[in-house]
């Protein structure tokens, strides 16, 4: 390999030579080689909605305690009355979007906020729904409602959100 | 486009006929070390053909530079204003010094604004008078069409009886062109004086958050030169880049759950590579380029999948009974790193891709996740837990040691510049998340990037560009 490209840098070198002896020829056209890119806008999607939903379902969500992927006794209460809804309606058809708190990494708490939808899934699952009404998914920590650096803050970042399809 | 093919052709043997000794001690928690020999540096063009033909004598006249961090031994350096600068709007003579301040290795010595022509050997004994090791002279040199060049060489201070002179080139550049000119010049003397590429003239990628509106932007390497790729009110997240630099992966949030796209930033072209029931995220593109290790839960909770860059040929990876996530490729292409929390906590295993073995790499601490390879397969950067908070920390994949290369609380991503030696990560300061390099040799030369937006996070360090 080396043998092979002495010869040939020696007449690169020897032809820069031709002009100026003392000049040193590598020379580099276009110093920028980074293209231009071309910005591209997304526009917000309106698929999805809580219309027409009962009242008792709208905006609710279940939460979970630090570290915890377990549904809570105080949210039973609220996905039964989702596993009842999906039951009833089985056109109806909802994500969960699981969510954690903004401590540490953005895709480690992607997972975590998957465990938590998860298990809303599971939940909704045993109580009725048909797995085919239900997609789990997370949000990370993409979707915080609150953003101060607190417990309290932190607590309400740990949930599962229902976001119901029309 | 021929005369850069040589160049390259040029460097590369320069390389493998005069590599300079370098030397990095093992433990990266104590300063490391680098001994340059200057003696044994390079020579351009002309000059080469002399070194070929009285090659061997050089090692004699060796000048062994340790560099170990602290600001009396960083390697003393003058980039004076380049002679007839003023006929160019912008400096480049400032982005060079600015890089190779920002590296932390080098010492800049202000000489005030003499100017150094290219034209004539500098007075370097007055030049090591001031205590510089080495001086670039450089000239600015109008062309037509508005171009210019700018020829430049750089001397030894301390061989000024011999040859003193390590090397040098033309460089043409439009007025425009002065940032990434400059990288490229900086990139030149690091390598001269280090015996190590430089990474200068590459570029970053990094997510903008503006109120509701999130961005998607592309910067050179120090953060400056910033294009928007891709706007959204949605959070984009884990921008990775494929290894020609020409394509961008993440995860985009617009459809109201992770999705993992593939954006061709020339033309703008982006599609899911991707979207599988569940969440979809995390990619990494495998060192061929031709597939990609994407984070899935289309089967149950994250585990880590295959798939083909055009986003077919989906396969699970492995199987585990937590959550896999966060997979990174060793350059080799034959280890896969990852987060698991198997044994309970967050920790960083690694995958022989061909033999399915798994093995835990991280033992201290609760909490370790991001891990990152250096491209030279030597260190592995991630996030961890101490007790003030979330870190960089570097691991010697060899000798096993850790170090905790930052110091304040909301460290995270973690991303190898392409010559291994600096850390590019994300840190919060007054509320605000902006974007810092660190030295990764253990000498903690932290440096804050100049982006002025209003709250960055997620940067992820491109290739070096062909």
């Amino acid at each position: 390999m080396k043998k092979l490209l002495v010869p040939s840098l020696m007449v690169f070198a020897l032809a820069a030579c031709e002009t100026d002896d003392q000049k040193n020829a590598a020379i580099v056209d276009d110093a920028v080689g980074a293209q231009k890119t071309n910005v591209v806008p997304v526009d917000p999607p309106g698929t999805r909605t809580s219309d027409n939903l009962p009242d008792s379902l709208k905006g609710s969500s279940v939460f979970f305690d630090y570290d915890s992927y377990v549904i809570r006794t105080d949210a039973r209460s609220t996905v039964e009355a989702h596993a009842r809804f999906l039951a009833q309606q089985p056109s109806r058809k909802v994500t969960i979007q699981g969510n954690a708190d903004e401590r540490g990494s953005r895709e480690y708490n992607l997972a975590l906020g998957q465990k938590r939808a998860e298990a809303v899934r599971r939940a909704l699952r045993l109580q009725g729904a048909n797995d085919t009404q239900i997609e789990a998914v997370s949000m990370g920590k993409e979707h915080p409602r609150c953003t101060a650096s607190t417990e309290s803050c932190y607590a309400q970042n740990r949930r599962g959100d229902f976001v119901y399809l029309r | 486009m021929n005369l850069y093919f040589v160049f390259s052709n040029y460097i590369f043997s320069v390389k493998s006929v005069h590599a300079p000794y370098i030397h990095t001690m093992n433990n990266i928690a104590t300063s490391s070390r680098i001994h340059i020999m200057l003696g044994s540096l390079l020579r351009l063009a002309c000059a080469l053909v002399i070194v070929f033909m009285s090659v061997g004598a050089r090692a004699q006249d060796a000048l062994e530079i340790n560099i170990d961090g602290h600001s009396d031994r960083l390697f003393p350096v003058i980039i004076p204003v380049f002679h007839n600068e003023g006929s160019l709007p912008n400096s480049v003579s400032e982005v060079v010094r600015a890089d190779l301040k920002r590296s932390g290795l080098f010492e800049l010595i202000d000489i005030g604004p003499m100017t150094l022509p290219e034209s004539r050997e500098p007075d370097l004994a007055a030049m090591a008078q001031r205590g510089a090791n080495a001086v670039l002279t450089a000239t600015v040199v109008a062309t037509s069409g508005g171009r210019y060049e700018i020829h430049f060489r750089l001397f030894d201070t301390t061989r000024a009886t011999s040859n003193p002179v390590l090397g040098g080139m033309i460089m043409r550049m439009s007025p425009e062109e002065y940032r990434m000119t400059g990288h490229r010049i900086a990139d030149y003397i690091y390598e001269k004086l280090t015996g190590i590429p430089g990474y200068f003239a590459t570029r970053i990628a990094y997510v903008l958050k503006n109120n509701q509106r999130y961005e998607l932007h592309i910067a050179d390497s120090d953060g400056m030169n910033t294009q928007p790729a891709l706007r959204s009110h949605e959070s984009i997240i884990s921008p990775a880049w494929s290894p020609d630099g020409q394509r961008l992966a993440y995860v985009s949030f617009e459809e109201q759950k992770p999705i993992v796209y593939v954006h061709t930033l020339a033309t703008g072209q982006r599609r899911k590579l991707a979207s599988f029931k569940g969440s979809n995220s995390a990619p990494a593109w495998a060192p061929d380029g031709k597939r990609l290790a994407v984070v899935l839960t289309k089967d149950g909770l994250s585990q880590i999948y295959l798939i083909n860059a055009d986003g077919s040929g989906a396969r699970r990876l492995m199987t585990s009974s937590g959550i896999d996530t966060e997979p990174a490729w060793s350059t080799d292409g034959q280890t896969i790193y990852f987060t698991s929390d198997r044994s309970g906590s967050p920790q960083i295993y690694r995958l022989n891709v061909a033999g399915g073995g798994v093995e835990r790499i991280t033992f201290e601490g609760s909490y370790n996740v991001t891990p990152r390879p250096s491209a030279d397969g030597k260190k592995l950067a991630y996030m961890t837990r101490t007790d003030g908070g979330f870190r960089i920390a570097v691991l010697d994949l060899s000798s096993r040691q850790v170090a905790v290369l930052t110091d304040s609380s909301r460290d995270e991503s973690p991303s190898f510049a392409p010559n291994s030696n600096m850390i590019l990560y994300a840190t919060v300061t007054g509320n605000k998340g902006t974007l810092a390099t660190v030295s990764a040799d253990g000498r903690g030369v932290k440096q804050r990037l100049s982006i002025q937006a209003a709250d960055v996070r997620d940067p992820a360090w491109g290739p070096m560009q062909k």
